[in-house]
């Protein structure tokens, strides 16, 4: 299709440019430019959002080369949601981080932003397994820039970890799609699905990526680099990659997982992935159950939530495809509820701590009196955090609850109960600090208006998503490849 | 033997060496030369054996591992440049041992 028409370059050459720009550009000049750039970004998502709901899914040759040597585009259903979920949810952390950060600082900030865009989007549209392992790398490189970005000797250290986690995970993906193309002699993703056979080859390739993918997505007990480094990033940081970074990985399993019909051949490996959900649930509620700071509480929760997601591969089972399909809607509903909850919650948590000044809990006292409005938007986040109704979370669950019945696989049930208890005792222990009252002197600074008011924009969205579920869930069964490699 | 087995082969054992002295060592800089390691060793793989049996040179497969030797070195930059700030603040070119998190 011709550039102009198609946004799926634009997608793409927009951040990219506007990387380099943002980089070359005097200071003043590179907040301007990127909030140019942001609107086009907005735009081109809804653009692809309503061609890919009238004409189907889209597929574009970038400058005309076709694959296997140029780089293929595709957006179906789902990379377009995430191209929609990961548009607002930047816009608002780029916003965010306007007003929050100094004019130096927020030069620094621009460049690696775009960088973190253009390779998130690149991700959701990539059609070809090098194309992502690209796209997790460029990932990799933006978000351990903007988390050494804080530029002190804790972020330091979590932004070293951060990257030798991550290069050892890519390294696995690259070696497992070096071994897929051994054996299949392609990269694309559909030839991939259409000549898929079972050998050895393949059983170790699936091995190398998942274990990759598992370690950058941090799930349990690959975890233990992911709180320091959300943890300890400067605010609209961390919620960029609480929200967004950790679910391109994701995004990549979950498309190997179906489009290969991994889960249908090697059930008991979903049984596995499940387990490592569980221990995720249990195990990053209780650690955010002991944080004694504020920021720490809200990086283990996202360990706990990646356990929710993890959960839908056990549900996608062969027999049922209806406990399959609540499966894949609840785990999707879910990333996007967490999306918009976890980017809201930790911009909250940031505004309460440049109030206080102070990183801890204890020092959170007589904060609901004084900043009510981003105690209600934290409230809101954990609202959806906890599934409880109405929020995109609860749907999510609930989905998550129905396949469990349907499949028999009742043990997933108690799981998603106690994660529920463990999120709300989480989430009401930051509440119990907000309401004590101390006799300490009030040296309360002021955040601006419009950091609480994107903080309270991302929580009402994620609550807003409880009442238009189903539009997101028509996207992602708008006829695609991982809709008809469900059973 | 044939040629693309020993390139698979020689890779297999430099990623093993790479994830060993990954895994192993303390000293960040032994660890950004064992990612390195394990780079090449998935190089000489996918050139040895993506292309095994098929008598021509793939062009598919020289343009993934000339992409991969780029993303591979921005990744040492990247590291070097971290470790040396790290270094510059701590004096130290280890990082603290974990607490139990």
């Amino acid at each position: 299709m011709n550039m102009i028409l198609s946004p799926i370059p634009w997608l793409l050459v927009i951040p990219l440019a506007g990387a380099v720009l943002t980089m070359l550009v005097p200071y003043h000049w590179r907040s301007p430019a990127s909030v140019v750039g942001i609107f086009t970004q907005l735009m081109a998502s809804v653009v692809l959002w309503y061609q890919v709901t009238h004409y189907g899914p889209q597929f574009y040759a970038m400058a005309d080369w076709q694959a296997p040597l140029g780089i293929a585009l595709r957006a179906d259903g789902l990379a377009t949601l995430f191209i929609l979920m990961s548009s607002l949810v930047a816009s608002a952390c780029a916003f965010y981080a306007h007003a929050y950060l100094s004019l130096q600082k927020r030069a620094h900030f621009w460049p690696l932003l775009w960088f973190l865009w253009a390779s998130l989007n690149g991700i959701w549209l990539a059609a070809d397994t090098f194309n992502l392992y690209v796209g997790l790398e460029l990932l990799t490189f933006a978000a351990v820039g903007l988390v050494a970005f804080a530029s002190d000797e804790r972020s330091l250290e979590a932004s070293i970890r951060y990257l030798y986690a991550a290069l050892l995970g890519s390294m696995a993906y690259l070696l497992g799609v070096a071994l897929l193309y051994g054996a299949q002699g392609t990269l694309s993703m559909d030839s991939l699905a259409e000549t898929w056979h079972w050998g050895p080859t393949n059983q170790v390739a699936v091995t190398l990526i998942l274990g990759g993918l598992l370690l950058k997505t941090a799930v349990f007990p690959l975890h233990t680099w992911l709180p320091p480094a959300h943890g300890g990033a400067l605010t609209p940081v961390s919620a960029l990659l609480s929200a967004l970074v950790i679910k391109a990985s994701f995004y990549i399993l979950l498309r190997f997982w179906i489009e290969f019909q991994i889960y249908q051949f090697l059930p008991s490996l979903s049984q596995l992935l499940g387990a490592l959900g569980a221990g995720a649930i249990l195990w990053g509620g209780w650690m955010a159950l002991r944080q004694t700071h504020l920021k720490m509480v809200v990086a283990y929760s996202t360990v706990a939530q990646i356990g929710y997601m993890t959960l839908m591969f056990p549900l996608l089972v062969a027999e049922s495809s209806e406990a399959s399909l609540l499966a894949y809607q609840g785990g999707i509903l879910m990333l996007l509820a967490h999306a918009f909850a976890k980017a809201g919650m930790f911009l909250a948590a940031g505004n309460l701590i440049f109030c206080t000044g102070k990183p801890d809990l204890v020092s959170l006292a007589g904060m609901s009196r004084y900043r009510p409005l981003n105690i209600f938007a934290f409230g809101l986040a954990g609202v959806s955090l906890m599934g409880l109704p109405p929020s995109g979370g609860f749907n999510a669950k609930w989905l998550l609850l129905q396949s469990s019945f349907m499949s028999g696989q009742w043990w997933w049930i108690v799981v998603l109960l106690l994660g529920n208890l463990l999120s709300a005792a989480y989430v009401f222990r930051v509440f119990a600090y907000t309401y004590q009252e101390t006799d300490a002197l009030d040296t309360y600074k002021r955040p601006k208006l419009s950091l609480e008011l994107i903080a309270l924009g991302l929580s009402v969205g994620s609550i807003l998503l409880g009442f238009i579920s189903v539009w997101p869930l028509e996207m992602i069964s708008l006829p695609g490849p991982v809709m008809e490699a469900l059973p | 033997m044939d040629t693309n087995l020993i390139f698979t082969l020689c890779g297999v054992g430099l990623c093993g060496i790479g994830f060993f002295g990954f895994i192993y060592h303390r000293h960040l800089l032994r660890r950004l030369i064992a990612f390195n390691l394990i780079g090449n060793g998935t190089f000489l793989i996918m050139v040895g054996f993506a292309q095994r049996g098929q008598g021509v040179t793939d062009h598919v497969i020289q343009a993934l591992v000339l992409t991969g030797i780029v993303v591979a070195v921005a990744a040492t930059a990247l590291g070097l440049v971290l470790i040396r700030r790290w270094f510059q603040l701590k004096g130290s070119t280890q990082l603290p041992e974990d607490d139990a998190s």
